[in-house]
């Protein structure tokens, strides 16, 4: 699998990233050794072998419904940039 | 038949959607943390670290949002599946703190199912459930308080969310309208989900195309989202439906796109065209192991069940007697469904039924109160059926005391000893009041017998005035009758 330059562009929109446009080549290149070094995975024969959902083999915990949390508006905004009337405030987005 | 059936110059066409319906759960705390599910809470009070997309903070699974979905999917006739995955779905918008939404995928918790809904003409009609998932509510965005800004209160964020999602089945809005009138009873007998449409705790996204009446052929679909309530749901199928014929009948093609229905103008315009559509990029939530549940845990939920809209009204019809109109109507609600019941326990249940939504609920509309805030009680209601059906107090007289019992929710069978409201029923008694009309009207007595007998209603009409309306209108009839000749 090779990364071509309209998806490096693609993914940094995706992700909100902003690369310069000389900075693309480099970037193509960096995701794509990352791509074929994870690929040699792909030499490990996993016929009959389950796929590996955690290395952690334990169960899911569940939290009990109760409310526990909450009632800190202050903290939940202190690191915002822009907050009014205890709501975080961005530049307008409607679609 | 209840699809529709489009037609314009140039052929026949077919409504062919489905719809995606987000059920908010009924849980105290949000699906991933303890802050509270309370809605009108001041902004941004109902928030912690893990709903804020906090860096570090790690979402743990409230076990009763779980329960609340294998109720659901029980309810909605469906696989539940004892494996289940979360998974991320990345994208970026300020209600969304974290960047992503914990969702489930590929393995959902609750799989294929079917409801049956009602129809106007009678018939019923099973829609197939795709598949029902668990999944966090975004925040809330509010556009209109000033200008330049958008105002983000994550309240909402967390929440826990059932989006069940229908398979394309519907082919009319009629349909779709009876599926979510149908959904809505369901939750809210089990207790999932308020069913809210206008607050939102219910969401509504549909999915249209259309197709050559007689085709088998899926075409291209466009997605409404949010549509907020059952009128517009319908509205908005109907009209993208035609603007879809519209298109094809002039050569055109549909494109598949996000567009907006618009309450006002009832129409759709695009919102979010193909090139800027969504790549989610779904991935197995790394913070989340999935979820095993097993055969004993399903048992035990099937164990609180409650009997669903559907099961109460085949038993209002097989064992009350109740019409499926009637019963379809009563069961649409479990709080009345429950009043009927109690007012129906030992009485005349069609008889009960008849006066619930008769002059029962002529009444709340009136009075503009709620079924739990009713001044004639469930009992109440039942005694006055017994006072008729027993012949105690005529149809006149029940519908005074029921005037009297919604002014002060008194006991019917003490209003009608207090103001000596029993019918007569002793001849004796009937055939003096008869014979005394009788003598007081010999040019009515004449004309009757000349052959005018359609006086018989006059005469009926003061025999009841002269016994106060206590007589019995039968026997009045018969009396008068035989004394008449």
């Amino acid at each position: 699998m090779a990364i071509d330059t309209e998806t490096v562009k693609r993914v940094a929109f995706l992700s909100r990233l902003k690369i310069e446009d000389d900075k693309i080549k480099e970037a193509e290149d960096e995701f794509n050794k990352i791509l074929n070094w994870v690929e040699q995975l792909n030499e490990v024969n996993t016929d009959g072998v389950e796929p590996l959902v955690s290395v952690n083999d334990s169960h899911l915990i569940l939290r009990e419904d109760a409310v526990s949390d909450g009632n800190q508006s202050q903290a939940v905004l202190k690191n915002a940039p822009q907050a009014q009337y205890g709501y975080f405030t961005v530049p307008k987005v409607v679609e | 038949m209840s699809g529709m059936i489009i037609e314009t110059a140039k052929g026949k066409w077919e409504i062919v959607c489905g719809l995606e319906i987000h059920c908010q759960i009924i849980s105290k705390s949000k699906m991933f943390s303890g802050a509270s599910t309370h809605y009108g809470s001041d902004a941004n009070e109902n928030v912690s670290f893990v709903d804020a997309g906090m860096p570090g903070m790690l979402p743990t699974l409230n076990e009763h949002c779980v329960y609340q979905a294998v109720k659901t999917g029980l309810g909605l006739n469906a696989q539940i599946n004892k494996y289940s995955e979360f998974s991320r779905k990345n994208y970026f918008y300020a209600d969304l703190p974290q960047g992503y939404q914990i969702t489930q995928f590929k393995f959902p918790i609750v799989g294929e199912g079917a409801i049956s809904i009602d129809l106007s003409d009678g018939t019923t009609k099973d829609i197939r459930i795709e598949r029902m998932h668990i999944e966090q509510d975004a925040g809330k965005s509010i556009h209109d308080m000033a200008p330049d800004k958008s105002f983000i209160d994550l309240n909402r964020a967390g929440v826990g969310l059932m989006e069940i999602v229908t398979k394309p089945d519907f082919r009319s809005p009629e349909e779709a309208g009876a599926f979510l009138r149908k959904l809505r009873s369901i939750v809210r007998y089990l207790g999932t989900c308020d069913g809210n449409m206008d607050e939102g705790s219910m969401r509504c996204d549909v999915n249209v195309s259309v197709r050559p009446l007689g085709s088998d052929e899926l075409r291209t679909r466009c997605e409404m989202k949010n549509v907020n309530s059952v009128k517009f749901v319908m509205q908005a199928i109907e009209n993208e439906a035609k603007r879809h014929i519209e298109v094809y009948e002039s050569g055109g093609t549909i494109a598949q796109e996000t567009r907006q229905f618009d309450p006002s103008t009832g129409q759709t315009k695009v919102m979010r065209k193909k090139e800027f559509a969504h790549d989610y990029r779904y991935f197995p939530e790394p913070d989340l192991l999935p979820l095993v549940l097993d055969d004993a845990y399903i048992e035990r939920v099937k164990k609180d069940m409650v009997e669903l809209p559907d099961a109460k009204k085949a038993r209002f019809v097989n064992e009350l007697g109740l019409t499926a109109y009637d019963a379809m109507i009563i069961c649409e609600n479990r709080e009345t469904a429950d009043f009927f019941e109690k007012a129906a326990k030992g009485h005349d249940a069609k008889k009960v039924a008849n006066w619930l939504m008769g002059d029962f609920f002529a009444m709340l509309n009136e009075k503009k109160v709620e079924l739990k805030d009713s001044p004639v009680s469930a009992e109440n209601l039942g005694k006055l059926v017994e006072l008729v059906t027993s012949n105690v107090i005529n149809g006149k007289t029940a519908k005074d005391v029921f005037a009297i019992m919604a002014e002060t929710g008194g006991d019917p069978e003490k209003i009608v000893e207090e103001k000596g409201l029993k019918q007569v029923t002793d001849s004796g008694a009937i055939e003096a009041v008869i014979d005394e009309v009788i003598a007081s009207s010999p040019e009515n007595v004449a004309a009757y017998k000349a052959g005018k007998t359609a006086l018989m209603g006059w005469f009926v009409g003061q025999v009841m005035k002269a016994s106060k309306g206590k007589a019995n209108p039968g026997m009045v009839n018969q009396l008068l009758k035989s004394k008449l000749g």
